[in-house]
């Protein structure tokens, strides 16, 4: 048995950047981002339920598990290598993450802060309830989650100061 | 004598950049040049003869470079195990549970591996399996092991029960003293009950992965072990190697909560690269991590007796474990299950027995503080349902029978290194026992730090900075930034002035493990001893500089000059140079009683549960982390606050369910770990810092004690609110609900009785 691969040209823009890439028809954009050397957003699930492969696309937060490459096409990726320029203008979630501690094995919070990320453009003042509600989907095994809901809710003033 | 100055505080974490940019690379974040892959064929049933493995069809698809079976490895052993070796990387001639490896297919790439996995044929003659432990003791019961694995022998691992074992009994355990029957003639009140507590995945979000390559005649690994030193043990014997030619090479790892103690995924990448002459990399997904290992299940039948004042006499403790088809670390639980299932309180007499069997399911091993989460529940229950049917405090119960400060819970072993009574004192007032409804609250001590060897290299750099190379691993606890800030105070420089290598074999000095919370207490120790070292040796050389010379912060007085390290080393030099100190403690003088240290647990929960479905909620969370000397006071919270919620998990919802001989939730859908929402609404981290530990500036362990006691809490808080005692976690809401049933029928049947 054989089998036959087929693929598609796909043109979209990966933090800021236009790509044309020749995709798999069958390849998930996780694998597609990871093989760009893109490393920041994890496999682990694989069934869209931990949040650790979290990306923006058009905004909006996707698991990157679940979501095929081709969906980039004629679209925008951003993943949490495209948030900062250098260590010294970290973005306000990077930040407040940093500030607070939110992370220990490190291993979920790429998907977290694209998370968190997503929530505060969509939503600038979230109270402490909607952080949560907005987080159920991103799971962390190490912290207890306090000092994530903490550090969001101080992204959130920092943004809206900022 | 080093002083504390960037110790005490909480200083960043070192790798805090790099985690929250993505910078920060893990083992399956590793790119090696030209690596295959490796995905493993799994037996589809529990127990099995292998008849035949047909590999014809997945040989032949175009990127499939080979089939790798235990068979074909000949004359390997594949089998591996720290204290049996015992564990088949690739089962022979017959598979022992669900999910087990038959064969590695090796492709170019994931997919083709894939596809190959599935066209691989095994022939199987079924054998009747056994998945319940203590049919798995019974005299009739189906053999996995035709015959005993036996003991490695290794010191460490001297006491897990491996005498007179038979049948599937994997460890047999036993202790006590006194003349217990006797004690329980004499009671006022004997508290009796079955316990339980479920099998666990302690779900580390990176699965297992590892890359390995053959080289130059030597073997490196990248993986995700949590005991890089351990696993270069196991594959040198495997493969016939020196250990000096077995490198493995631990990058961040991605959650490990003992689950990556041992070896695990890295003999199967071994055995790929040795077949095919290549790289290979060997990544699992989440449900075949699940079937490498979990924790041990155990079902604890208890006796406790009373005298009507409180005071505890005697503890009758019959455990059986259910530990899976290999032996892993299983036995090492198993003997710590058994010294950590009664105390820690006085007692005239007790009577342990806690056996480990073999069934045909996923081999057990460590998780988080594992034996004392699983004997807590019974020994704190135990306490609650006697204050209750004495009418005495639970509080007061507990402060009559405690140890005190030095008094021994194991004879023989180390005096508790820790004033229980005062962190009871502080949990129940953060709690407000006595005033709230639904409080429930534990008490535990651990015998941690395992064997006490650990090694340290220090080098004092041309310009006075320093780095160090040691091999205790960085799961997130932040033993970077912790081992850092001794290092700097070890050498009297500023916190910027250091660096630490961790965890690759080929470089850094020798660590036994990173696991049973030891990290801070003994490589803190040895890193000290050896800054000591290298400062004797600045000295030396000073000494060859000069007339007098004193030891100084950061450098020497010599001849009445202040020398900094950098002065020091260039002017002996004349040109370039460093200074290299090293040292190691070892099971000998101060750290010849074992354990090392106590390991506290106090914590507890103020919960309340709607009747009607049973949902039980976590109003509040109170740990007291009894550490000693906090080196870093907010990773000391952090690895609090992470244990609890870990182990709230086992008591709300986590277990893994066999229907019939597979397993029915592999998956983090059906396996629910908590999540934000669990998250309780007020949470109260204290620390009791009393400088009572064997470690640096008298610090001790911590990162397993905040959640050994806290299945027993929430159950007590259940109890209490249902007026009955759960015996069995986790308390779905199922449970809770008929638990609430029954109380309410029974209140019914009394009042019309």
């Amino acid at each position: 048995m054989t089998a036959t691969t087929t693929t598609t040209r796909v043109t979209g823009v990966i933090n800021g950047r236009e790509r044309t890439l020749e995709v798999d028809n069958a390849a998930l954009l996780l694998d597609v981002l990871r093989d760009l050397g893109l490393t920041g957003a994890k496999p682990s699930c694989e069934m869209e339920v931990c949040g650790a492969c979290t990306v923006q696309l058009d905004g909006l937060p996707v698991s990157a598990c679940t979501t095929l490459a081709v969906e980039l096409d004629g679209r925008t990726v951003e993943t949490v290598e495209g948030l900062a320029r250098s260590d010294d203008a970290l973005h306000p979630v990077q930040q407040a993450f940093l500030a607070r501690s939110a992370f220990q094995c490190g291993f979920c919070t790429p998907g977290m802060i694209m998370s968190a990320k997503a929530l505060l453009e969509a939503n600038p003042s979230p109270s402490r309830d909607e952080v949560v509600h907005w987080l159920e989907g991103s799971i962390c095994r190490c912290t207890g989650y306090e000092s994530i809901v903490e550090a969001v809710l101080e992204a959130a003033e920092a943004m809206r100061d900022g | 004598m080093a002083e504390p100055r960037s110790s005490g505080t909480s200083v960043p974490r070192l790798d805090g950049p790099a985690k929250v940019t993505g910078r920060a690379k893990y083992a399956v974040d590793l790119d090696v040049p030209g690596a295959a892959h490796g995905v493993a064929v799994r037996a589809d049933r529990a127990h099995a003869r292998i008849l035949e493995i047909d590999a014809s069809e997945a040989t032949a698809l175009p990127d499939v470079l080979a089939v790798v079976t235990a068979a074909s490895l000949a004359p390997i052993d594949v089998r591996f195990g720290h204290i049996s070796r015992d564990h088949p990387a690739l089962a022979v001639d017959k598979v022992r549970y669900a999910g087990e490896p038959v064969a590695l297919v090796v492709a170019e790439t994931r997919r083709a591996a894939e596809r190959g996995a599935r066209l691989v044929r095994v022939r199987y003659e079924d054998l009747p399996a056994v998945i319940d432990a203590e049919e798995a003791l019974a005299d009739d019961a189906p053999l996995l092991h035709e015959t005993h694995p036996g003991r490695t022998g290794d010191e460490g691992f001297h006491n897990t029960g491996g005498t007179r074992l038979a049948g599937n009994l994997c460890a047999e355990n036993t202790l006590g003293w006194g003349d217990v029957d006797a004690a329980f003639e004499a009671a006022d009140l004997v508290v009796e009950g079955e316990y339980r507590y479920p099998m666990l995945y302690g779900y580390a979000m990176e699965p297992y992965n590892a890359t390995a390559l053959f080289e130059e005649g030597a073997l490196t690994v990248y993986s995700t072990a949590q005991h890089p030193y351990m696993v270069r043990d196991d594959l040198a014997l495997m493969f016939g190697l020196p250990l000096a030619r077995v490198r493995v090479v631990v990058p961040y790892v991605g959650g490990g909560y003992g689950t990556k103690s041992y070896t695990k995924v890295e003999p199967l990448a071994a055995l790929g690269a040795y077949a095919t002459g290549r790289p290979v990399r060997v990544a699992l997904s989440v449900e075949e991590a699940i079937y490498t290992t979990r924790s041990d299940g155990a079902v604890v039948r208890a006796r406790s007796a009373f005298a009507s004042d409180g005071t505890l006499l005697a503890r009758d403790m019959d455990i059986v474990m259910n530990s899976g088809a290999y032996s892993d670390n299983s036995p090492l639980v198993c003997a710590k299950l058994a010294n950590r299932c009664f105390g820690p309180y006085r007692m005239q007499a007790l009577r342990v027995r806690c056996r480990s069997a073999f069934t045909n399911t996923t081999p057990a091993s460590s998780l988080r503080g594992f034996g004392a989460p699983q004997g807590n529940l019974a020994s704190e229950l135990q306490l609650d349902e006697a204050a209750d049917r004495l009418g005495i405090d639970a509080r007061e119960l507990r402060l009559r029978n405690l140890v005190r400060p030095g008094e021994q819970i194991l004879p023989g072993k180390r005096g508790v290194d820790a004033d229980l009574a005062e962190d009871l004192r502080l949990l129940t007032e953060s709690l407000g026992w006595g005033e709230r409804e639904g409080v429930g609250f534990g008490i535990s001590a651990s015998d941690a730090g395992a064997h006490p060897t650990s090694t340290a290299l220090v080098r004092i750099h041309g310009d006075g900075s320093a780095s160090c190379a040691l091999g205790a691993t960085e799961l997130g606890q932040g033993s970077r930034t912790v081992l850092s800030q001794i290092l700097a105070d070890g050498l009297g420089l500023p916190f910027e002035q250091v660096a630490i290598v961790q965890s690759d074999t080929g470089v850094v000095a020798y660590e036994r493990t990173t696991g049973a919370s030891r990290t801070t207490t003994l490589v803190g120790r040895s890193l000290l001893a050896a800054c000591d070292d290298a400062r004797r040796k600045i000295r030396e050389l000073a000494s060859e500089l000069a007339t007098e010379v004193e030891d100084a912060p950061g450098g020497v007085v010599a001849d009445g000059e202040h020398l900094g390290y950098g002065d020091v080393i260039r002017r002996w030099f004349g040109s370039g140079g460093e200074v290299v100190g090293s040292a190691a403690i070892r099971k000998h003088g101060e750290f010849e009683q074992l354990p090392p240290f106590w390991e506290i647990g106090a914590s507890g929960v103020v919960a309340s549960v709607d009747e009607e479905t049973g949902r039980v909620t976590v109003e509040q969370l109170t740990t007291v982390g009894d550490v000693g000397f906090a080196i870093n006071p907010a990773l000391v919270h952090g690895q609090d606050l992470g244990a609890a919620t870990m182990c709230l998990g086992a008591a709300l919802s986590e277990e893994l369910v066999y229907d019939g001989s597979t397993l029915s939730n592999p998956n983090v859908v059906e396996y629910r770990v908590p999540r934000v929402g669990d998250l309780p609404h007020r949470v109260d981290q204290i620390l009791a810092e009393r400088r009572d530990g064997i470690g640096p500036f008298g610090a001790k362990g911590g990162g397993e004690g905040a959640g050994n006691p806290v299945g027993a809490a929430v159950a007590a808080a259940v109890g209490r609110l249902l007026g009955r005692y759960p015996r069995r976690l986790p308390l779905t809401p199922e449970r809770v609900w008929r638990l609430a049933q029954e109380a309410e029928q029974r209140e019914t049947e009394t009042v019309r009785g």
